[in-house]
């Protein structure tokens, strides 16, 4: 696994999700097999087929300063409250303004600014709409308000990719700090997108779940009676940093970020490619960047989003590249999907299993379909095994954008 | 009625604080918007629409730019 070239590692963890306002109260939730999905209470859940969704656990106005919050879209709260708790997590690491970074996107952006913006506009005039509104509907708000709060100089950025936004930017700052631009890179991803418009529009690409009687047995990613996604909102942060950096200091440090895996499907701006040549290409990649073989990979933090079809395609991909020795899971299952925080969240997931040696089970997973040979986690958590082990986090999105990024043990 | 002074810098406190999160007894004539108060100029586009909207006083954007201190918008809707 050695290269010769800076090693990164991750050394705070934050998230904010359907599960818990924290890191400690999510994942004790996911080891408990728990659902944060659940019916939708909105006067506009009548105008729609869905009527369910994975609402953060904990409202972000609730943690925030009111002031604060006013001026920020519910995306870019959540991504504060996760980088806070990650920069904590880090130790608030000592760190020259110039040689800090912050990779933070989101999906979607401020989406609902937009629509309530456009509300106030038609009803009010454009005198009445917020000063704010520009830098909340912006998709890189978040970006730059961890920025300012960090004092990070060093680059601030963020990448769009749909559902793979998150894992794209850990992948993104894993190089920032490769390549000498930094020594400590706040990354992840946000999504708050739980709007009328939003839904209406997964639904009418016929993508999300509409087990409306059973909403917690809704997302039951690789089980033969899924019908679609459930729609969750929240983030996730890493906070990544130059090995050299992080003993330096000595910080407490997670695991290895040991490399990222791309590719792009140029097929469908939607479906996956049928014969999963992209998900075998990332996975290729992942490997080769990280110097890892298919026999380190004990655990693999799946995309699987319930969806019909794209959850055996994946299993297919790891089986083939990977191997059918890793536990493989969705916490989607539990936490629905949080389109651009996805990534986020999952690696943070990927993260703790490696650290504490265990893997959350995929709930709902009664009827595995057929084609899946992959080991998946099921009833309960498994352990994984002591010595050097790695894991990899996928994550893929609308666009054909494919990324595995890839964590190892210290 | 005419409103007081003390109305309407009890009124400014009020909003500034809202709009802020700064303590509304800090909010005195003396002060500066930006080197005391810190409050940047899209604050002081909300802060200047909510206190039309409490005093009934239209502040025009080319006014807006010349209220330097607090003591400058009290006047301005006192007249």
């Amino acid at each position: 696994m050695s290269r010769d070239r800076v090693r990164v590692v991750v050394t705070g963890l934050g998230v904010t999700t359907p599960l818990g306002g924290d890191v400690a109260s999510t994942w004790s939730a996911l080891l408990a097999g728990q659902s944060g999905i659940h019916t939708l209470t909105e006067d506009w859940i009548d105008l729609l087929p869905v009527k369910f969704g994975a609402r953060a656990a904990v409202d972000p106005t609730t943690v925030l300063p009111r002031p604060e919050s006013r001026r920020l879209d519910r995306a870019e709260q959540f991504a504060l409250i996760a980088a806070r708790e990650a920069w904590r997590d880090a130790g608030t690491p000592k760190v020259a303004p110039d040689r800090l970074g912050v990779v933070v996107g989101s999906g979607i952006g401020g989406i609902t600014t937009i629509l309530a913006a456009y509300d106030v506009f038609k009803e009010k005039g454009w005198q009445r709409l917020s000063p704010f509104t520009v830098p909340m509907l912006m998709p890189n708000g978040s970006a730059g308000w961890i920025g300012i709060e960090l004092g990070a100089t060093a680059g601030v950025h963020a990448t769009v990719s749909a559902c793979a936004t998150g894992a794209e930017s850990i992948g993104y700052a894993m190089e920032m700090i490769r390549s000498g631009r930094a020594d400590v890179v706040v990354a992840g991803g946000t999504e708050a997108a739980i709007h009328p418009l939003n839904i209406g529009s997964f639904a009418a690409m016929r993508a999300m779940s509409t087990r409306n009687d059973e909403p917690e047995r809704a997302s039951r990613p690789w089980d033969k009676d899924r019908d679609g996604f459930v729609l969750g909102e929240g983030a996730g942060i890493v906070v990544l940093e130059s090995e050299e950096h992080a003993r330096a200091r000595g910080a407490r440090v997670y695991a290895e970020a040991s490399g990222v895996g791309y590719s792009g499907d140029a097929h469908h701006i939607a479906q996956p490619e049928p014969t999963g040549a992209g998900l075998r290409s990332a996975a290729r990649r992942v490997l080769e960047d990280s110097g890892l073989t298919g026999q380190d990979i004990w655990h693999v933090n799946a995309h699987a989003t319930s969806t019909p079809a794209g959850d055996v395609l994946e299993a297919v991909a790891i089986h083939e590249i990977i191997g059918d020795h890793p536990l493989v899971t969705s916490t989607k299952s539990m936490t629905g999907h949080l389109l651009g925080g996805a990534g986020g969240i999952e690696s943070v997931f990927t993260i703790k299993a490696l650290y504490d040696r265990i893997v959350p089970a995929t709930v709902n997973l009664d009827n595995l379909d057929d084609g899946v040979e992959v080991d998946i986690v099921r009833g309960e958590p498994r352990k994984l095994p002591g010595g050097q082990i790695a894991a990899i986090n996928n994550s893929f999105g609308f666009g054909g954008h494919n990324v595995a990024v890839a964590f190892a043990s210290i | 009625m005419a409103v007081t002074e003390q109305e309407i810098l009890a009124g400014l406190g009020k909003i500034i604080n809202e709009i802020t999160g700064i303590p509304a007894p800090e909010v005195t004539p003396e002060k500066n918007f930006v080197d005391d108060l810190d409050i940047d100029s899209l604050s002081m586009v909300e802060i200047a629409v909510a206190a039309q909207d409490e005093f009934g006083v239209e502040i025009p954007d080319d006014q807006l730019k010349h209220l330097k201190t607090v003591k400058d918008v009290v006047n301005f809707i006192q007249n």
